[in-house]
């Protein structure tokens, strides 16, 4: 498995660490039930901190994508369908949170928006 | 647990003061210490080890109170090296290390064999003719070949090319592959700390202005270069460090103190710690 730490990026450590594994794992590089490096292993190899490698490995866990045995290590979880779907609502609701405080300054009614996402599904349907 | 837990430290000489130190080291990472010469670092390390009398305060070193009986025994698992190492002048690596063989119950001589290898060391100069790098090379492979648990360095890669100082530094970066090791060391080589540690302690003056961790401390602060009218915006409170000049002013802001609307330049512990130390002096 490769890791690429960038200290020049904007993103901190954690996140840069969190977001590669994370994408492995859904992009079926990784698959369920396989072991990551210990976060000790992972933090000497990489030169970074400890602390850092762990608190990757702890969203990770947060977010359903390992589990940790203890005295073992860590796993690939089984690939959640309902976390990611959970995830992709958020995104859905976000982006209409912005629709909604755009919409006023256009003068746009609920119905407005109701139907220019209808013409736009049917634009889709056509192609 | 701690390899090592400070509190409320203090020491005072005639002209220097070490004031307040508060922090600790937790097992399986590296602590550095930071700070101008003359800052409290070799004073702290001293205390550490009991060395020198404290004044006041609580040193705990691998769970054994350092001013205990039960102490002594706990040095065996401490490797030491300090700034300046001194062995009897006639001595070759080899005396070294037969002596060593009979001071510490531990001593792994196959270990110590292969690090004044790796450092490419003399096996049969006399110590007088040793230069500084040989000189702590030799201590340090001292130090890393009786089984130590924790090691404390001061100083210990400063006098040493850029080649060796990385080679060190895995060393040690691989010495805490086993959670049980922890290291403290203090080196004004900024750049080599901010490689290898774990949590920063920044010593200033005989008092500690910060100990974090050092992601933290990166993610945290960071540097803008502003024009004086854009300065003005900048609310004070983020405002940890300024440096004027006629083209313009350059800032150090904490992120979180509100200023994430600002394209903000990555930082180095370097300028963290030259920008700190700066505004400590102004107030």
């Amino acid at each position: 498995m490769e890791i690429i730490i960038s200290n020049a990026s904007d993103k901190p450590i954690y996140e840069q660490i969190y977001t590669q594994i994370k994408n492995r794992i859904i992009s079926g590089e990784l698959n369920e039930g396989d072991a990551l490096p210990s976060i000790r292993a992972l933090a000497k190899d990489l030169r970074i901190s400890v602390i850092t490698t762990k608190r990757a490995y702890d969203e990770l866990e947060h977010d359903g994508f390992i589990y940790t045995v203890s005295a073992k290590g860590c796993y690939v979880a089984q690939k959640n369908t309902e976390i990611m779907r959970e995830g992709q609502l958020r995104q859905i609701e976000q982006h209409m949170r912005e629709i909604m405080s755009l919409a006023p300054a256009c003068r746009l009614s609920d119905e407005d928006i109701i139907e220019m996402l209808r013409i736009m599904q049917q634009e889709g349907n056509e192609r | 647990m701690n390899a090592i837990e400070i509190n409320s430290l203090c020491k005072s000489y005639k002209d220097f003061e070490l004031k307040d130190i508060t922090f600790s080291l937790p097992q399986g990472s590296i602590i550095g210490l930071v700070g101008e010469n003359g800052a409290g670092k070799s004073t702290t390390i001293k205390l550490i080890m009991d060395a020198i009398e404290r004044d006041s305060g609580t040193v705990t070193v691998l769970g054994t109170d350092n001013k205990s009986p039960q102490f002594k025994s706990v040095k065996e698992d401490i490797g030491v090296v300090l700034d300046e190492a001194y062995y009897p002048e006639v001595l070759t690596a080899k005396n070294v290390g037969a002596v060593m063989k009979n001071t510490y119950k531990n001593w792994n001589a196959e270990q110590y064999d292969a690090l004044i290898k790796l450092f490419n060391l003399p096996t049969d100069k006399q110590f007088k003719d040793f230069s500084r790098g040989m000189t702590m090379k030799l201590a340090i492979a001292v130090a890393l070949s009786h089984a130590p648990k924790l090691l404390i360095l001061d100083e210990a890669t400063s006098g040493l090319d850029p080649m060796i100082r990385d080679e060190i530094l895995d060393i040690f970066n691989d010495f805490t592959r086993d959670e049980t090791h922890s290291i403290l060391l203090s080196s004004h080589i900024v750049s080599d700390l901010e490689k290898i540690c774990d949590y920063i302690a920044f010593i200033h003056k005989g008092r500690l202005l910060f100990c974090e961790e050092k992601d933290v401390l990166l993610n945290e602060y960071a540097i803008l270069k502003l024009t004086k009218a854009e300065f003005e915006a900048v609310p004070q409170r983020a405002v940890k460090g300024v440096k004027k000049s006629d083209y313009g002013v350059e800032v150090l802001v904490q992120k979180s103190a509100g200023s994430k609307a600002f394209k903000a330049e990555h930082t180095t512990l370097e300028e963290i710690i030259l920008f700190l130390a700066k505004g400590d002096d102004a107030k």
